[in-house]
């Protein structure tokens, strides 16, 4: 079971990386549990600065636009 | 897990293949040659199209229409070359680098480089907030940090490819000088004015140093390459709307508003609160390089002077009610308040100047 956080304040981008995150994870048959990180103060804590930052099991793997397809399939 | 392997290999197979890096270079080459050809054939196309449509020239909806289909497929053409061509670049910039380079840099030499960097690193008003706190987290002084984010929406890459595109590289240069310009006075102020104490409580209470360092990714060309085309997609993707309302109106406008209807109010010899008043016009008003530039054009053609439209166009793209009710997130209202009257009177001053020596 991977643990994703999405930190975003709620941009389109943000709705977008979650979109492709679960559609990846369903595609690999990888169960995850996702949720979406959209106070500040939160997000601010794992000194992301560009949004959408993306935490996996607790390290920030990803920030500043939608990731890419391959990218996702390698955090896997 | 034998069963997982045999579906991840599935699902490998499924996904588009991504071009080779030849591949990229090759239709790179091809699509400059295009490019060209296309931007060369912009006044023959928008006669053929007025000429099926049985239109003509020298009248209103004939010289509406020939606007509005010579502008679109320009501004269109303009910007992808221009995006395309800043993902690239902006590939060498991350927000994390930008820190580090601004991070500990005195007043003054700090806001000079925070407004230089704002053009080049990837900006999003969506995450104007976490690279805020991002930047005083790190030892950024407060001055610095508005520099750049004054310069970063400002002084970007659209409306500088429009510009260029519609007046040429003069006037492209002077928005690029005096767009830094505003940027770093106005940096220079808020630093000056000590205005710490107007950040809210939490943001006060992240200290330096606390924000944990992102290993650097490194970046081969053909990642570059497809970071440009992702840029074009994510860009062009977006703005595109905008850029059709606006040449819709600036149309409308070259069409049918009488020849120097606009001298009298916008012009040259307009009584001098005609800038003000096109400064906060444009606060309200929010949209992008890329929607009000076409507008700004069509003005121009109707007489109105340059440090005017200018100083309008900057307020609609710099001083906007949504990015201040963003900002109220992180700041108290004093600063906000400081912040709006410092950009405004660096963009008015502009415009004065602008006018009197064109």
């Amino acid at each position: 079971m991977k643990d994703i956080k999405v930190l975003g304040t709620g941009c389109a981008n943000c709705r977008n990386t979650i979109k492709l995150i679960e559609e990846v994870a369903a595609a690999r048959g990888v169960a995850i549990t996702l949720t979406k990180v959209e106070e500040l103060p939160e997000i601010m804590k794992y000194g992301v600065m560009s949004t959408p930052g993306v935490v996996v099991d607790g390290k920030v793997v990803h920030a500043g636009g939608i990731p890419d397809r391959s990218k996702i399939a390698g955090w896997f | 897990m034998h069963k997982l392997n045999q579906k991840m290999n599935t699902s490998t197979l499924a996904e588009p293949k991504p071009l080779s890096l030849s591949a990229w270079i090759a239709g790179l080459l091809v699509g400059a040659v295009l490019w060209v050809l296309a931007y060369s054939q912009l006044t023959n196309f928008a006669d053929a199209v007025i000429g099926l449509l049985g239109l003509s020239h020298g009248n209103h909806l004939g010289e509406a229409v020939h606007f509005f289909f010579y502008d679109t497929p320009k501004v269109l053409l303009l910007l992808t070359g221009i995006v395309f061509f800043m993902g690239v670049i902006q590939t060498f910039f991350s927000p994390e680098r930008t820190r580090a380079l601004l991070s500990g840099k005195r007043v003054g030499v700090g806001n000079v480089l925070a407004a230089s960097l704002g053009i080049v690193t990837p900006f999003c008003s969506c995450s104007a907030i976490p690279l805020f706190i991002g930047f005083l987290s790190a030892g950024v002084p407060l001055g610095v940090t508005f520099s750049f984010l004054i310069s970063a929406p400002m002084v970007n890459e659209v409306a500088l490819a429009l510009l260029f595109g519609m007046f040429g590289w003069k006037v492209a240069a002077l928005y690029l000088g005096l767009g830094l310009f505003v940027a770093i006075i106005s940096g220079l102020i808020i630093g000056k004015l000590k205005m710490e104490r107007y950040l809210e409580d939490w943001v006060q209470a992240i200290h330096a140093g606390e924000a944990p360092e992102r290993a650097g990714e490194t970046w081969t060309w053909l990642e570059r390459f497809q970071a440009g085309g992702r840029h074009v997609k994510e860009i062009v993707g977006k703005v595109w709307p905008y850029i059709m309302g606006g040449i819709a109106i600036g149309a409308a406008i070259h069409g049918y508003v009488p020849q120097d209807f606009m001298a009298s109010i916008m012009g040259k010899d307009a009584p001098w609160w005609s800038l003000p008043v096109a400064v906060a016009m444009g606060v309200p008003m929010y949209t992008n390089a890329a929607g009000v530039i076409p507008i700004v054009e069509a003005l121009i053609g109707k007489g109105a002077a340059l440090g005017t439209v200018l100083a309008f166009m900057m307020s609609v793209i710099a001083l906007s009610l949504p990015e201040m009710v963003i900002l109220r997130k992180v700041l108290r209202i004093p600063l906000i308040a400081t912040f709006v009257g410092v950009v405004a009177s660096g963009i008015l001053l502009v415009g004065y100047v602008f006018n009197s020596v064109l």
